[in-house]
Order: C-alpha cells, then sequence, then structure tokens
C-alpha cells in the first residue's frame, strides 16, 4: 500500500498533479451549477413580479 | 515530417454547426435541458473509469516510471486547453459575421472553461517536467505558447467584465479571441517547428499513436470523459448565460416603465 502512495518515488509529484486536476474540474463544475441556479432564482423572480411593482 | 490536421478542430466545428442548427434560444434550451442528464452521466462514468485505470491498472513506463501516469491528467487538460479555444473562436466568429443570437453566449460561456483547463495543462505539465526534464519551467516555444493562450483567456474574460454593454463587449471580445487564434497552430506545431524540450505529438501524429495500448486506453477514455465534461459544462454555461440576458432585458423593461 505504501509502495502504491510512493509511486516509485514519484509520488511528489503524481498525488499533486491528480489532486489539483480533481480539485479544478470539482470546482469550475461547482461554480457553474451555483451560477445556473442563481440565474435560474433571478428569472423566475422577475417574471414573478409585476413591472409596476418594484419600489 | 508534419502532423495531419489536427481533428480536435474539425470536431469543434461540427459540433459547433450542430449546436447553431438550434439557433433560436428557445428551441436550444429544450434540446439542451434534455441532453444535459445524459451526457453528465456519461461523463461521470467515463472520468470514474478514467481516473481508477489510470491510477490503479496502467503500468510504469520503463523508462519515466510511475511519473507517467501524469500524463493521463495533462495531455486531455492540454487538448481541451486548444479545443476550448477552437469552440471560443469559432462562436466569435459566428457571433461577428453572422451576428447569431446564441453566438455570444456560447464564445463567453467556453472562456473559463479553456482557462481552467490552460492551467491544468502548465500546472501537471510543470509536475511532470520537475522529474523528467529537471526543471518545473522552460521558456521554450511548447510551454510559452500555451502560458500565452492561458492570459488571452484571462485578458478575453476581462475584456467582458469591463464593457457594460453587452453587445458592445461580445464585439470586443470576440476580435480578440479570433486575434488570439493565430497561437492555436503555433501551440500545436511548436514541437515540430521549433527545438523544445516538450517531446512532439505520439497520438495525434501520421502514421497512428506510437504509445503502448496499456497506455492509450486510460488516456482515451480520460481524454473523452474530459471532453464530455466540457461539453456539459458548455451547455449548461450557454443555458446560464441565456437565462442572464433574460433577467437584464426584464429588468430593463422595468426600469422604462418606472
Amino acid at each position: 500500500m505504501s509502495a502504491f502512495f510512493a509511486m516509485g518515488g514519484y509520488g511528489a509529484y503524481v498525488w499533486p498533479s491528480y489532486a489539483i486536476s480533481v480539485a479544478v474540474l470539482a470546482a469550475i463544475v461547482a461554480v457553474s451549477v451555483r451560477q445556473h441556479a442563481r440565474a435560474t432564482a433571478l428569472v423566475r423572480r422577475l417574471e414573478r413580479e409585476e413591472p409596476g411593482d418594484a419600489s | 515530417m508534419s502532423a495531419p490536421p489536427p481533428c480536435a478542430y474539425i470536431t469543434a466545428m461540427a459540433v459547433f454547426s450542430t449546436l447553431t442548427a438550434y439557433a433560436n434560444p428557445k428551441r436550444f434550451l429544450d434540446l439542451s435541458r434534455r441532453i444535459q442528464p445524459w451526457l453528465g452521466g456519461a461523463t461521470a462514468l467515463l472520468l470514474a473509469v478514467g481516473f481508477y485505470w489510470s491510477l490503479f491498472i496502467s503500468p510504469a513506463d520503463y523508462q519515466q516510471g510511475q511519473s507517467v501516469k501524469i500524463m493521463f491528467v495533462h495531455v486531455p487538460a492540454a487538448w481541451l486547453s486548444m479545443f476550448a479555444y477552437a469552440c471560443l473562436a469559432g462562436a466569435s466568429i459566428t457571433g461577428l459575421v453572422w451576428k447569431h443570437p446564441l453566438a455570444d453566449q456560447a464564445a463567453k460561456a467556453a472562456a473559463p472553461l479553456g482557462a481552467a483547463f490552460t492551467f491544468l495543462a502548465l500546472l501537471t505539465g510543470s509536475l511532470w517536467g520537475k522529474p523528467m526534464w529537471g526543471t518545473y519551467w522552460e521558456w521554450d516555444a511548447r510551454l510559452t505558447s500555451e502560458l500565452i493562450m492561458l492570459f488571452v483567456y484571462l485578458g478575453y474574460i476581462a475584456l467582458w467584465d469591463a464593457i457594460e454593454d453587452p453587445n458592445r463587449a461580445a464585439r470586443a471580445a470576440a476580435v480578440l479571441a479570433i486575434v488570439g487564434a493565430v497561437n492555436l497552430p503555433i501551440i500545436h506545431f511548436s514541437v515540430d517547428w521549433w527545438n523544445t524540450l516538450h517531446q512532439p505529438s505520439s497520438i495525434l501524429r501520421s502514421g497512428g499513436p506510437s504509445i503502448d495500448s496499456s497506455f492509450l486506453w486510460p488516456l482515451a477514455i480520460m481524454a473523452l470523459g474530459y471532453q464530455l465534461l466540457f461539453f456539459w459544462l458548455w451547455l449548461l454555461r450557454i443555458r446560464t448565460e441565456i437565462l442572464k440576458r433574460r433577467a437584464r432585458t426584464l429588468m430593463l423593461m422595468r426600469g422604462a416603465q418606472l
């Protein structure tokens, strides 16, 4: 098991490569999903309110 | 010997023209909403298999040892960094020349994705370079042109943020994207044109791939996974941009009535 983590002596390069790749991809998915949810909510709110109601 | 015309760009154009067949934002929204979950499922499956295969099954290279595993996250990121740019440039041309109603949103939506993949390509390349070349960074043609592409992406995003009116912002950003596209062939052919530290292509080359199938399989699955992830994110972000445009119109209408 420790041999697997050592990656034949290249663990210090292999693991950060994978960790950062997963982190960046997960982050961009999270940001994109959140932005979409916000935009959806905003349009729903604007469409619900009558144009004259805005204070 | 020069590389064959990179099929990635042709694919990008084909995909884009398919998307633009759904020129009407309403039809585009309906179609993309239906595709999205299937695309998401396929992406998750491919990435799960790809990461597992890359880390646990693929063998060590006889020269590079286990450091070759970095290839499975480096090469797909590098491909997608260029593919995203081809999409960005294609959408920019479509928006500028044909005033296509979805093109501006498609271009804007692709930029942060391209920037993320470029960042990953540079970073994983650096982490691979240290044990293999003895340095994290070298100002050679391939590395420098890829770094310039990151700056073009960031400049493109900054330009959108800097201009208030979306139509004017789209035009200015499209010009930047089209000018920046000269960098694409430079990146691709840099390893043939200049004597660089970076190795030449071993997949997209005339005569077929030159790497062993025990590396080619996990690489292909990872590349397809990254590719589908890009499409999933791109579709979602285009839908977000359409919604933002709609919100802006609604707010302007309200402002006019006050």
